[in-house]
């Protein structure tokens, strides 16, 4: 176990290099230069000598990429062409946002694919179970920004229940924490609703195929009770590969949360990016990739330890 | 190009057994949901392509007199801010849409299949190296890539096409890979190469055959992924250039104007990309049955 844990550390490290140097070859299909976004309207030919030899521009590719490896390591990812402040700092501002976003989003929409998957499972080729399906199929299909809109319009235009953006009440000097949570429902539910289907139909053939095994049947002869079968011996092990399919579906989950804080105005890595992606701010979305990059791979990471540390079916070695 | 077991099966049991893509097909028929998606999609190019061929109206003539006006009977589905005739912007719009969708989705499905082939026919080195490089890519959340593209090449609707693709290939290789590695240890294989077979000869002859229904069903779904994509990336105003309608662009503006209760600019273009996603999804999980695919 130790040894499988290691290794899939050190696995790790190659592909968060390999993202660095996608990065970097992407920041070199840019056709703009640098030093002339630097200079603006100070530019001259001998300025802009002096400025690419300071920044290391006049070096081979390899070094360039070495020297901007160095300096990413030490969170030293350049200055923003239209903030004037350390890229770092904006990303430092905005991971935490979306991290909260994606996580309320993942928690609840799990929960909710867990209990609907399973329901519809036991209640196979019922009413329900087709209702639900239609539903899922629906909901698989909407477009994350046209359901935004849609929420939107529904619970901030016409109920005016919550708000239709933003993270805190801006007339309020001192939010508390409920604040900002209530500023959330609207884009995780955006978030929950897209991404629930695809977790909860692999939830219901999952607890279809582990409900016909013997020793469902073999806890039913015992005289278990239907919801001691159901949620302790059926879906123990139909939960589990969720946490696998959890760490692939990271990269559509952060694509989301990019369009649910553009709608919501919620200021997050997405938002950012997208208004870095708006004035051509390269070394912002550069950083933000590598950023997202870092997260996904670490976030699968997570998601394998976590497999081996929870199924204890499967040996490592 | 018949199996000649299967010739013979067939005079023998004429009602019972078919030919393995008489099979599929009868199978693709069978299920209500690939009809009412093969309906849902050919309503959607007939209102797109065929559509403005009987209701010709300009949809980028601009008409302050007559701007955000809901349906009446001179504009069935209203007007926009401009005063454009929102039926005809729909109508149109729908075109960029569905032929960006499907040229994208062609285009990767050539490609991926093409790298998967390689990679699992080559094995080894090459083959490690080559699906690390799409392990990466992979581990980048595409949205955020193709802003990037967006918006240091500025698309057309060519490069918009190259550039989805670009991001959509990966996922066609990995499984195009997995279906070469499981199918090049079979005994017919091997007969191929005792015979002499050249690698190409093999990949296109013995192998493309046996894995196509895997690429049909995952080009299916790629083009609905790539419908939805496209018009998020119009939505976030970076898609395809305007003045040309497409359904994304055509419900960022219609944000715009939430709050004055426009219902008629928010409901067409999300319904029409909804519908298409809904038809294409269900020829996919179609198309997965009639080939028994465990995709």
């Amino acid at each position: 176990m130790g040894r499988y844990i290691l290794r899939r550390v050190l696995e790790a490290i190659p592909a968060l290099l390999g993202v660095t140097i996608i990065s970097f070859l992407l920041l070199h299909l840019i056709p703009m230069n640098p030093v002339r976004a630097l200079l603006g309207n100070h530019y001259t030919p001998a300025r802009a000598a002096i400025l690419a030899h300071n920044l290391g521009l006049d070096k081979p590719l390899y070094m360039q990429y070495l020297i901007w490896l160095w300096k990413a390591i030490h969170g030293n990812f350049q200055y923003s062409y239209v903030y004037n402040e350390p890229v770092i700092q904006l990303i430092m501002n905005a991971l935490p946002h979306t991290l909260e976003l994606v996580a309320i989003a993942v928690m609840v929409a799990h929960l909710a694919a867990i209990g609907l998957g399973t329901a519809q499972a036991y209640k196979a080729n019922t009413v329900f179970d087709q209702v639900v399906t239609v539903l899922m199929y629906l909901f698989y299909a909407m477009p994350v920004f046209w359901l935004g809109i849609l929420l939107i319009k529904l619970f901030a235009f016409h109920l005016g229940w919550f708000p239709a953006g933003g993270i805190t009440n801006p007339n309020n000097p001192n939010p508390n924490f409920w604040s900002y949570l209530y500023h959330l429902v609207l884009p995780s539910l955006t978030l929950v609703i897209t991404s629930l289907a695809q977790w909860g139909r692999y939830m219901r053939s999952s607890v279809r195929e582990t409900l016909v095994q013997d020793y469902i049947r073999t806890a039913r002869s015992k005289g278990a009770t239907e919801f001691r079968v159901l949620f302790v011996h059926a879906l123990r092990n139909s939960v589990l590969p969720l946490i696998t399919l959890f760490g692939l579906s990271l990269p559509a989950l952060l694509g989301g949360a990019l369009v649910v804080e553009e709608i919501f105005n919620y200021p997050g890595m997405g938002l950012l990016f997208w208004q870095a992606a708006g004035q051509t701010d390269y070394p912002v979305l550069l950083a933000i990739i590598v950023f997202l990059g870092a997260v996904t791979i670490l976030g699968n990471l997570l998601a394998d330890l976590l497999y081996a540390i929870v199924d204890p079916r499967i040996s490592y070695n | 190009m018949q199996n000649p077991i299967e010739v013979v099966a067939e005079t023998n049991l004429q009602e019972v057994t078919y030919s393995y893509q008489g099979r599929v097909w009868r199978r693709f028929w069978k299920s209500p949901l690939t009809i009412a998606g093969i309906a849902g999609l050919a309503f959607l190019v007939l209102f797109s392509f065929v559509g403005p061929l009987f209701y010709r109206v300009n949809p980028l003539a601009i008409n302050l007199a007559h701007m955000m006006q809901p349906p009446n009977a001179q504009f069935p589905l209203g007007t926009d801010d401009l005063g454009r005739n929102y039926l005809a912007r729909v109508m149109v719009g729908g075109q960029s849409s569905l032929i960006v969708g499907f040229a994208s989705a062609v285009v990767s499905m050539a490609f991926g299949t093409l790298y998967g082939m390689v990679s699992g026919m080559a094995g080894r080195w090459v083959d490690t190296i080559l699906m690390r490089f799409v392990d990466i890519i992979l581990s980048i959340p595409g949205l955020f890539i193709l802003l990037f593209l967006d918006a240091v090449f500025k698309p057309s609707v060519f490069i918009m096409v190259i550039i989805l693709a670009a991001t959509s290939w990966l996922t066609v290789a990995r499984l195009v890979r997995a279906e070469v590695l499981s199918l090049k240890t079979r005994t017919y294989i091997e007969a191929a190469q005792a015979l002499g077979a050249s690698n190409w000869r093999i990949m296109l002859k013995y192998l493309f055959p046996n894995f196509l229904g895997t690429v049909l069903v995952a080009g299916t779904f790629s083009v609905a992924l790539s419908i939805l994509t496209v018009a998020t990336l119009s939505f976030l105003g970076l898609g395809l250039p305007p003045p040309a309608p497409n359904w994304g662009a055509e419900l960022s503006s219609a944000m715009n104007y939430m709050f004055q209760n426009s219902w008629w600019l928010t409901y067409p273009p999300g319904l029409a990309i909804l519908l298409a996603e809904l038809s294409i999804n269900f020829i996919g999980d179609g198309l997965r049955q009639a080939f028994d695919s465990r995709l």
